[in-house]
């Protein structure tokens, strides 16, 4: 610990971590309650967040300033109660506008809230063009006309990108000054030899970072911290690095904004405070209380249409917890316990997006201490540390849901997703859209065959995937070339390395509708419904076919194909900033809107009707029960979707085990299960059908009913009829 | 040499049969009719799918990750019904060093069920009523073969745990529940006593199928009953096993 001031050249948090952490294989029994000061503050968060509910869910908004790290005054929850100090805005729970992304959005934004721009912003933006500006200068119609059928979706061109993770740690492990001089440094020693587009950006950008972290210290300064040295203890070092956070969140409306890996590293300094003394177990439980709550009132601004993409408010302030190091030692501390102890001080909640990186090798009693809070509270999600560790290390951290990343040393460009399923319509229609009879894709001859052909619907889906597949990455380079020109995320690339491996994230919805469809057309017979223009508006299946989600290698080659296939056409294109192409299969909740953009399926499933969301295989088609399930969406290869592949599994509690202790015993056995069968996420939720119809009559009685869908948790009662709707109907593993 | 059964359906997360995580077998075929069975669609011995044993366990292998540590369990509609499958699925999988279950009603002659009895590791024995006549109209059978199933199983030292459905104006009652408990302490093969609250869960099922569910007006137990029936048991001495209901989560509503 002596060396932490006296780092003078690498930066290197990882190997500050794996030379002082201390492992932990002791129980949950150490873990304090909630103290005096933890109650009293968050029920005072507690009445905000109720009168944010009653004010449909926006507490109120700032439409007079524009945000920055130093653009708003001090605010507080409590200021003789909180013990870590820092707000967004100047007040708990006020969101502040962030134009940069796009002037258009903002007035949206506060349209939507009956809420109109102060003039003099409106004005500067008739100077200044914005991030969404560039995009629709450099669109081509194709891609505009991708955008509006839906074929393409969630582009990160009118929002935030986010998915970017600032390694937030080098704050309190260096102090400001230490961090600036050594980007100072690299500006220095920044050799090129001509002076191209890549050498200028590169210089530029350095100048941004340095900026960003002088205005990170005057805000600390602002709150009475000088953060320029290192942090001295635990109250400094999660201080520290909540300011660091804090500042990224006020100046990007990232899509979603993840903290990283910071749980071990913060109980380095806890053990110390311990031993010396300077904290007792029960105030260092406070101060992670007390933190835990400012990143659960982490806000932004966004519209309604958003909403329904990623619904419930998500933020995605992803916490990796556990995993292994690569020594061979596990990463779980007693700080891995406090994190996850938040919940039953504080109760359930989505956010922080509480992540367990799970090991085979993990202590028995940590794996059964996850196992039961999941049980009481549904607020946790687990990635395979084992898979991923190969590839990332052991210092990554999970960006938004299950995209894993070298912490300060990798970025990406994140994609949002394409619709698959409407992709083989397109295929089969000859490139016309299946709802508005358009033609949006490349004009191939539809297939007229009374029944489907499973040689001619794959060669057609395979040259309509490709054209996609480019398509996708043009427009991918066009939203992050304008990003990186017009709304860069200065401070949190400031807390990465100066030379970054960067991926170009991509994604597929649907993926069991189109493995289903084509297993129908392959193994029964599928009759097109052909409207008087001959576009297939409905299909008519004789007999029955193997279904995604029963262990049948039958459909489970073919979905894996898919994954594989798409990958592979991605990977064929020059991307900006020679980003590496990733993959991932997840949907977030917006299997939701992309079922009802898109028509009727071969496999059966009716116009509108909801995707599946993420991996998971269609509703109720799993008949085989849920480790069949797992099963076939295990095999789905990471290799090819290295950006992560996504499950949601829903069980009732009384299906998982007779009393809670074999409830624990047996989900702790299902998950390392799953993950020894390679299987990369999965999200956990342990509840009664009937707690959820409740919830959706009488939301007051659950404000703090937490569900896991694709990726992330939710504030159930936030999610729309809709959605609240899917969730009920999403296959409830209850029948035996 | 493989032998071709009937299997009904398998579930792949079984908790609830047996010990640990289970990969479930239910099999086509029944002689009992169970006024509150769950399961009518496995009654006919028509209608189940035929499969070959060896394909069957190979499947059950691909699961072994989930299930090293709880197991097998053959359930059914009655799996004695087919004795030579059941066997030959069960050395099968012992041979792979899988813990076995078989969840029987033992309504089936010894003489057709010992060799099962004997591979098994673990029989979940359904005893319906000790009381002959209640039995008979409760199952449409004697309860003659079910006893002396458990005479086999305490003769072999096999481990069983017992179960038993509690309906409310049938078995539910303290003097009947007393009886059986003493009977059973009798037997130092039973490992523990799972009483199994009636529900109507199955009844859309008897619907489906057109048949006439004779338990309309029978009401589900109350958590007062249901502790009534475990104190009974556990004053004998006897080691319960029971859902617990009483004890649903208010901690995740916060």
């Amino acid at each position: 610990m002596d060396d932490r001031e006296d780092r003078t050249y690498e930066i290197n948090t990882r190997a500050f971590i794996g030379e002082h952490y201390t492992p932990y294989d002791g129980d949950a029994s150490f873990l304090q309650g909630p103290t005096e000061r933890t109650l009293q503050l968050w029920d005072k968060l507690k009445d905000l967040l109720t009168v944010e509910r009653q004010r449909g869910g926006m507490y109120d908004i700032d439409e007079r300033t524009i945000s920055t790290i130093t653009s708003h005054k001090n605010g507080y929850i409590d200021r003789d109660l909180e013990q870590i100090v820092g707000l967004q805005t100047d007040e708990p729970l006020k969101r502040a506008i962030m134009p940069f992304g796009g002037i258009r959005l903002v007035h949206t934004e506060l349209q939507a809230y009956g809420r109109t721009l102060g003039e003099d912003i409106d004005k500067i933006f008739t100077y200044r063009k914005t991030h969404n500006d560039g995009v629709f200068d450099v669109y081509t119609t194709e891609m505009k006309k991708v955008r509006h059928s839906g074929i393409i979706t969630g582009l990160p061109d009118a929002y935030g990108r986010g998915r970017i993770i600032g390694d937030y740690r080098r704050v309190p492990l260096y102090g400001v000054d230490f961090l600036i001089e050594q980007k100072k440094r690299a500006k220095e020693h920044f050799t090129f030899d001509a002076m191209t587009e890549a050498v200028i950006q590169g210089r530029e950008e350095l100048s941004e970072q340095i900026r960003s972290l002088s205005e990170l210290k005057e805000m600390a300064l602002s709150y009475g911290y000088d953060i320029s040295h290192p942090a001295k203890n635990t109250k400094e070092a999660i201080q520290w690095l909540y300011f660091a956070f804090l500042a990224a969140t006020k100046e990007q409306n990232g899509a979603a904004m993840s903290l990283g890996r910071v749980s071990t590293f913060l109980d380095i300094y806890a053990e110390e405070d311990l031993k010396k003394g300077t904290f007792s177990e029960a105030e260092i439980q406070e101060l992670v209380d007390h933190f835990i709550m400012k990143l659960r009132i982490i806000r932004f601004l966004r519209t309604p249409s958003y909403d329904q993409l990623f619904s419930g408010d998500p933020t995605w302030v992803t916490e990796s917890i556990g995993g292994m190091c690569l020594d061979g030692r596990h990463m779980v501390t007693k700080m891995s316990y406090r994190f996850l102890h938040s919940l039953t001080n504080l109760g359930p909640a989505p956010e922080p997006n509480l992540t367990v990186l799970w090991s085979q090798s993990l202590p028995q009693a940590f794996k059964n201490y996850c196992a039961k809070l999941s049980i009481e509270t549904s607020s946790i999600q687990y990635e395979n540390d084992d898979l991923m560790r190969a590839d990332y290390g052991d210092d990554y951290g999970i960006a938004c849901c299950v995209s894993a990343m070298r912490i300060g040393k990798q970025m990406q460009f994140f994609g949002a997703r394409v619709n698959l399923a409407k992709t083989l319509l397109y295929a089969i229609n000859g490139g016309r859209d299946e709802k508005s009879g358009e033609q949006v894709g490349p004009k191939l001859a539809p297939i007229t065959d009374e029944y489907l052909d499973y040689a001619t619907v794959t060669d057609r889906f395979e040259a309509m995937s490709s054209w996609l597949a480019k398509l996708y990455i043009d427009t991918l380079n066009v939203i992050h070339y304008m990003h990186d020109k017009y709304s860069y995320e200065r401070l949190e690339m400031a807390l990465h390395d100066e030379q970054i491996v960067r991926t170009m994230a991509g994604g597929i919805a649907g993926l069991s509708v189109v493995a289903d469809s084509l297993s129908a057309i392959k193994y029964a017979k599928v009759k097109p419904i052909r409207d008087e223009s001959g576009l297939a508006v409905d299909f008519e299946i004789e007999g029955s076919y193997p279904s995604y989600g029963n262990d049948d290698e039958r459909v489970d080659s073919i979905a894996r194909e898919l994954v594989k296939s798409f990958m592979q056409k991605m990977k064929k294109h020059t991307t900006y900033r020679q980003s590496i192409p990733t993959l991932s299969v997840l949907t977030i909740t917006s299997n939701v809107v992309y079922g009802k953009k898109t028509g009727s399926t071969p496999d059966g499933r009716k116009a509108g009707e909801p995707f599946a969301p993420g991996a998971n295989p269609m509703h109720g088609r799993d008949h085989k029960g849920c480790i069949a399930s797992m099963k076939s969406v295990a095999k789905l290869p990471y290799a090819y979707a290295q950006d992560g592949i996504s499950y949601t599994f829903s069980i009732v509690p009384s299906t998982l085990g007779k009393n809670k202790e074999m409830q624990v015993e047996n989900l702790t056995t299902l998950m390392d299960g799953y993950f020894a069968q390679n299987g990369h996420h999965i999200n956990v939720n342990v509840m009664e059908k009937s707690t959820l119809l409740d919830a959706m009559d009488h939301p007051e009685k659950y404000p703090q009913l937490t569900i896991r869908v694709s990726g992330y948790a939710v504030n159930f009662i936030k999610l729309s009829r809709e959605q609240q709707l899917d969730v009920i109907h999403r296959t409830f593993h209850e029948s035996l | 040499m493989s032998v071709i059964g009937s299997v009904h359906s398998v579930e792949s997360l079984g908790t609830l049969d047996g010990p640990g995580l289970r990969y479930v077998v239910f099999l086509q075929g029944c002689s009992l009719r169970c006024r509150y069975c769950h399961n009518p669609d496995t009654w006919n011995e028509k209608g189940g799918k035929p499969t070959v044993s060896e394909d069957l366990v190979k499947e059950i292998l691909g699961y072994r990750n989930f299930i090293t540590k709880g197991g097998v369990t053959i359930s059914g509609g009655e799996p004695l019904k087919q004795p030579d499958f059941v066997l030959d699925v069960i050395t099968r999988l012992k041979k792979e060093g899988l813990h076995t279950a078989l969840d029987t009603a033992g309504s089936v002659p010894l003489t057709l069920s010992k060799p099962v009895l004997d591979a098994a590791d673990l029989i979940l024995l359904d005893i319906k009523s000790l009381d002959d006549r209640m039995c008979f109209s409760l199952t449409g059978m004697s309860n003659a073969h079910t006893l002396s199933t458990l005479a086999y199983c305490q003769s072999i030292g096999k481990k069983v745990w017992i179960r038993h459905v509690l309906v409310p104006g049938w078995t539910l009652d303290e003097h009947l529940l007393r009886d059986l408990a003493r009977f059973l302490t009798a037997f130092s093969c039973i490992e523990q006593i799972e009483l199994l609250p009636y529900h109507r869960m199955g009844q859309y099922k008897w619907e489906q199928l057109k048949l006439h569910y004779s338990f309309k007006d029978v009401s589900e137990p109350d958590a007062r009953q249901l502790a009534m029936a475990r104190s009974v048991f556990e004053e004998e001495g006897l080691k319960v096993l029971m859902t617990s209901l009483g004890e649903e989560k208010e901690s995740k509503v916060g």
